[in-house]
């Protein structure tokens, strides 16, 4: 079997199956006519009344903007966090406890201090709420990929005098970056959830709100709608994320594939 | 400063003075090198080679300024080496670990001459002239890893090489390429130093290897190391690597080093017995 052949058959069954699943569903939901499981038919009559667009400017833009700042500030804070903690044993020694303590941290155990401390239930809370749990796969490969570069890299630039600001952008930062980037997508798994929950708990807009409103409401439709929706946005924001990391680090396969091991 | 130079030979590149280095401390201490002295003049092309375990590339990284020796010195141009100085150059053996693999061979060769004070044209006029002395002018674009054993390791030589260093460290540069290439090498080992009027220091374990290439062989006895001979290489030159090694002198040599070598590499008891 051609790589063609096999891959189209994989594309099609990464379609097709969810289909198959939705079909089922509403097989399922017509025979069963309950309240709590709507037809497909009715959650995407719901979606399309709700997402496409009529709420998309006041519920999807502004929990995109909160994953999107919670996320970048979380990448640029691991990744400048890392590097230092990364190359320094004693700072190693003198942050690992804390980062342990803190990652260590249930989200819901927080959100409770983030509204108190931020004094706010608005962007600010939830943009940091994500931020900080965001921060630590990003933090924890960072330093992992800083420690680990080669030994004989190291010393190569060492022997060629290269100064520690070059060092760290030429060899030190390309060096960590496939781990950078593993810890990156973890995080931006954790952004959605966080985001959710923020915005479950403590909000007046975004499609958590619109989670919280209809349970309240005990609008089956709208929730489930809601429902799908976040579910797709974690699959398309992972899937962009998986095709920009091919282009960034097409280097590593490469490398990856001709260096056998 | 002159008059710390004054009455030191002009002709002298590289001092190595009762160099010893112990690693760790306490019941973990361990003897590598126990006293090694040599010197290696300008221009020179001086061979270390030794059992295999001996050292060698600890001594390599004191002379590198990469570790600090526990005793003794290494003066270049009689200066102390305490970090890597300016103009000295090192080539590993593991080259595919000393190149970054995720830039261009252009960009790995240019890595060592960004932060030098060099016009953008004097940069690639370097590199492009580095690249073509080891015969890789058309590869700028290439990952390494997109090339062979034998043209990464000469990837690494020419970003030595663009560097402009009065002298080159080799450490067992060809151990992990083939026969065929590794003759190539040493040819392009030999014509660099002339072309570029460089000094190498080279370490090597292949006792052919050291005959063929060196002005000077240092022979170096296993750990605790110390020199077992310094002997000369008078053979002609240019080397050949036909020619060369038909010579009975080149057999000679090679035997006697092989000799000095093999007797080290003795069970222990024997060679307790022997220096008793």
């Amino acid at each position: 079997m051609s790589r063609r052949v096999y891959s189209s058959i994989a594309v099609g069954a990464e379609i097709l199956v969810p289909l198959l699943i939705l079909a089922l569903w509403q097989l399922w939901t017509v025979q069963a006519d309950s309240d709590h499981f709507p037809r497909l038919s009715t959650i995407l009559v719901e979606f399309k009344d709700m997402w496409l667009f009529s709420e998309f400017s006041t519920h999807v833009v502004p929990s995109l903007v909160r994953i999107s700042l919670g996320f970048g500030i979380a990448v640029v804070a691991g990744i400048a966090l890392g590097i230092p903690i990364g190359l320094s044993e004693w700072t190693r020694k003198l942050a690992m406890p804390h980062i342990e303590y803190w990652r260590a941290m249930p989200p819901p155990a927080l959100l409770p201090i983030s509204i108190v401390l931020l004094h706010d239930i608005g962007d600010k809370q939830k943009v940091a709420f994500i931020a900080f749990f965001c921060l630590f796969p990003v933090l924890l490969n960072t330093i992992d990929g800083v420690r680990s570069i080669d030994r004989t890299l190291v010393d190569t630039a060492r022997s060629y005098r290269i100064p520690r600001r070059e060092r760290i952008r030429r060899i030190v930062l390309p060096a960590a970056l496939p781990q950078i980037v593993a810890g990156m997508r973890t995080s931006l798994a954790l952004a959605v959830i966080m985001m959710v929950l923020a915005e479950y708990f403590s909000s007046t807009s975004g499609v958590g709100y619109v989670l919280l409103i209809s349970k309240n409401t005990f609008e089956m439709g709208p929730m489930w709608a809601a429902i799908l929706l976040i579910g797709l946005l974690g699959y398309v924001l992972n899937l962009a994320f998986l095709l920009a990391e091919r282009r960034a680090l097409a280097w590593h396969r490469g490398w990856r594939a001709s260096t056998p091991l | 400063m002159a008059s710390r130079l004054e009455g030191l030979d002009p002709a002298l590149m590289l001092e190595i003075k009762s160099l010893g280095k112990t690693y760790g401390t306490g019941q973990k201490e361990t003897r590598a090198i126990e006293d090694v002295s040599f010197s290696v003049e300008d221009r020179e092309l001086v061979c270390v080679v030794g059992p295999s375990g001996c050292g060698k590339t600890t001594l390599l990284k004191c002379l590198a300024g990469l570790l600090r020796p526990t005793d003794g010195e290494v003066l270049l141009h009689g200066r102390r080496v305490t970090a890597p100085p300016e103009e000295m150059a090192l080539v590993f053996q593991e080259y595919g670990r000393s190149l970054m693999p995720w830039t261009s061979v252009r960009n790995n060769v240019l890595l060592p001459l960004r932060h030098k004070k060099l016009s953008r044209t004097e940069r690639s006029r370097l590199v492009e002239e580095a690249l073509a002395a080891v015969g890789l002018a058309g590869f700028f674009d290439y990952y390494p890893w997109q090339l062979s054993g034998g043209m990464q390791q000469r990837v690494a030589i020419a970003r030595a090489l663009a560097y402009q260093p009065s002298i080159l460290l080799m450490d067992e540069p060809f151990a992990s390429v083939d026969a065929q290439t590794r003759g190539d090498l040493e040819d392009l080992v030999l014509r660099v130093r002339d072309e570029f009027g460089v000094t190498i220091v080279f370490v090597t374990h292949d006792i052919d290897e050291s005959v063929y290439l060196s002005d000077r062989i240092v022979v170096l006895t296993h750990a605790p190391t110390v020199v077992k001979e310094i002997l000369p290489v008078d053979l002609p030159h240019p080397r050949d690597q036909l020619a060369t090694k038909e010579l009975p002198d080149f057999a000679h040599l090679r035997a006697h080093v092989y000799r000095l070598i093999k007797r080290e590499q003795d069970p222990v008891p024997r060679l307790a017995a022997a220096e008793g």
